[in-house]
């Protein structure tokens, strides 16, 4: 019972509770790592227009798969672009493709698992069925089977994380209601002939949204390295957007000439899977200890 | 386990059912003709026609549905729109490539990984454990594309030590083509492994059975192998089992960039012919190898204790 309280507790944010959640977190070396690293791939991805120094889609006449200099940071990519502008640009449209997908999948997927929760047991069992069948696709691969269908685009690539990612949230909530729905003060209000969508919002829905916004945070990288994956394999987000995976292509295709396009689009994938592993670690030994990340 | 084999050899049936299901209806979910969708810009009135009697499309939803299960079972998935050869022949042709790469992948990166997880469970805060617990974080956040990328610039444009392209001919060649893409895919596996058995084996180490088999007074190394690597390399298994998913999906990247024959070459060239039968019968194949590896790790897992059998 004690644990369910604090995760509620963690669920409706107060200024108390903020304030101890960083003075927490500042205690966690690795956890201040990837807060800075996150606030900074945040930052710079609102900010991007600003922070770029050049055009990143436009070709310029200067030097072609230059090495960093003072005028370009990360270099020049084949056709003269400044990989630097081009990095950032990239960043926001992962940050984009980020929230949306996990938006949605949130959504989604809570949905789905208070309905298999609570819901009768047939139901129950043949959400699990679908949730394990969409599970066993390999992301990758059903991503490129729904291109053939709808064609690539950013929208493709959001549908295709979306998707592959609401049984495991959905998994994870139907458990959470599960134990819930055998709690007392559940059973207790259930007594009392409390409707059903008041014990789901005022009781289920604080407890079990806590853990999972944690977990979301955690697959932020994911959703990252899918975009830019199906981006490189020129299925995602099409080439003159800045993409970190159309960066990576690019890269790829004169890898024998500039090692420059390669690194200035892997860095970021790598940076920001550090800093949301972190950070979300951190915060989740804060809130709940107990709670394993189940895949 | 009998009774528990069967139980779950009907679940995973179910399961591929309603994965093919699935894949089936986001033809008729999305709006358009699926004729049209099939033969992508190549679409002709009197190909639309064709493809619409081969595969049925005529015919009720409910229908369809059944004759494409009954073929399935038959072995039949269709055939190429554009050559006419059946689409099981081609993808078995590109599967051998594929579960070579990621089988070879799998087994060097998960015998690393139980070994440097068990040796750093073993000698605690030990370099070998240090360095074990820098690299599992240091390779988990980088993306197997991203790595295959790195092992072509180092390996074979600067160094020039390894070959970078195709799959090689003949023994000896196949497996000095074989060792930068099975280093990028397995690679982070290694540290997700080390990981996960290092944890779960201080977890067992504390329990009360390895107490009694120390009381006993049985050999350390039989302790550790037969009581506690046993028990601890439980999530190892459920987590490779779960994690082929993945390695198809990174086995799609490394053949691209080694440009490597194989089911993921064959999806990504297919795709951008968007020729539907073939992308739908590899990714049935795919996802039918998943369930089957999922199956066979939970059996393992059966196999390996005896409790976890009730639990089901």
């Amino acid at each position: 019972m004690t644990d369910t309280v604090t995760a509620r507790d963690s669920a409706l944010p107060e200024p108390t509770l903020l304030a101890r959640t960083l003075r927490q977190l500042s205690g966690n070396m690795l956890g201040v790592f990837g807060f800075v690293l996150v606030a900074l791939i945040v930052l710079s991805a609102i900010f991007a227009p600003l922070i770029a120094p050049y055009d990143p889609t436009q070709i310029m006449t200067g030097p072609r798969m230059a090495p960093p200099s003072a005028e370009h940071w990360l270099g020049t990519d084949n056709i003269g672009r400044d990989i630097f502008s081009r990095v950032i640009a990239g960043g926001r449209i992962a940050m984009q493709v980020a929230l949306a997908t996990l938006a949605a999948a949130l959504t989604l997927g809570l949905a789905l698992g208070l309905i298999a929760g609570l819901g009768p047991r047939w139901l129950d069992n043949l959400l699990l069925l679908v949730f394990d069948a969409v599970r066993s696709f390999p992301v990758i691969v059903f991503g490129l089977a729904l291109v053939t269908i709808i064609g690539p685009s950013l929208f493709t690539v959001i549908l295709v994380v979306a998707i592959t990612s609401i049984p495991i949230y959905a998994r994870i909530v139907r458990t959470q209601t599960q134990q819930l729905r055998n709690s007392e003060f559940i059973q207790a209000e259930m007594a009392m002939g409390a409707s059903m969508p008041r014990i789901l919002i005022i009781h289920v829905l604080p407890n079990v949204i806590g853990p999972l916004l944690i977990l979301v945070s955690m697959d932020v990288p994911l959703v990252i390295a899918t975009e830019a994956g199906l981006s490189f394999l020129g299925m995602g987000v099409k080439p003159p957007t800045p993409s970190w995976g159309v960066i990576l292509n690019d890269g790829y295709n004169y890898i024998r000439n500039s090692p420059w396009p390669v690194i200035g689009g892997s860095v970021p994938i790598v940076l920001v899977t550090l800093g949301f592993t972190f950070l979300g670690e951190a915060l989740r030994d804060i809130f709940d200890p107990k709670l394993q990340r189940s895949s | 386990m009998i009774f528990y084999t069967a139980q779950r050899l009907v679940l995973s049936v179910l399961i591929v059912m309603v994965a093919v299901t699935l894949l089936n209806l986001m033809l008729h979910v999305v709006p358009g003709d699926p004729a049209v969708m099939i033969l992508g810009p190549r679409a002709t009135p009197e190909l639309i026609e064709q493809t619409r009697q081969q595969m049925g499309l005529d015919r009720p939803l409910l229908i369809q549905m059944a004759t494409f299960f009954g073929n399935i079972l038959h072995g039949d998935l269709g055939r190429d729109v554009f050559t006419g050869r059946e689409v099981s022949t081609i993808v078995l042709e590109q599967l051998p490539y594929t579960l070579v790469l990621i089988s070879v992948s799998i087994l060097w990166s998960a015998g690393l990984g139980i070994w440097l997880g068990a040796y750093s469970a073993m000698r605690r805060n030990s370099w070998l454990d240090k360095v074990t617990g820098l690299l599992s974080v240091g390779t988990i956040s980088i993306p197997s594309f991203v790595m295959a990328l790195y092992a072509v610039l180092i390996f074979a444009v600067w160094l020039r030590w390894l070959p970078a392209i195709g799959a090689g001919d003949g023994f000896w060649d196949g497996i000095l083509h074989l060792i930068l893409p099975a280093f990028a895919i397995g690679v982070s596996w290694v540290g997700y492994v080390a990981r996960i058995v290092r944890a779960s084996m201080l977890e067992v180490m504390g329990e009360s059975h390895v107490r009694m088999a120390r009381a006993f007074g049985l050999p350390e190394r039989r302790i550790t192998t037969s009581h506690i690597l046993r028990i601890a390399v439980q999530p190892a298994v459920t987590l490779i089992g779960a994690g082929v998913a993945h390695l198809f999906s990174a086995a799609v990247f490394v053949e691209v960039i080694f440009a490597r024959p194989g089911i993921g070459a064959l999806i990504v060239s297919a795709v951008n012919e968007r020729n539907y039968p073939i992308v739908l019968g590899a990714v049935l194949v795919t996802t039918g190898i998943i369930v089957l590896a999922t199956l066979i790790s939970d059996l393992v897992i059966a196999w390996l204790d005896p409790r976890q059998r009730e639990g089901m």
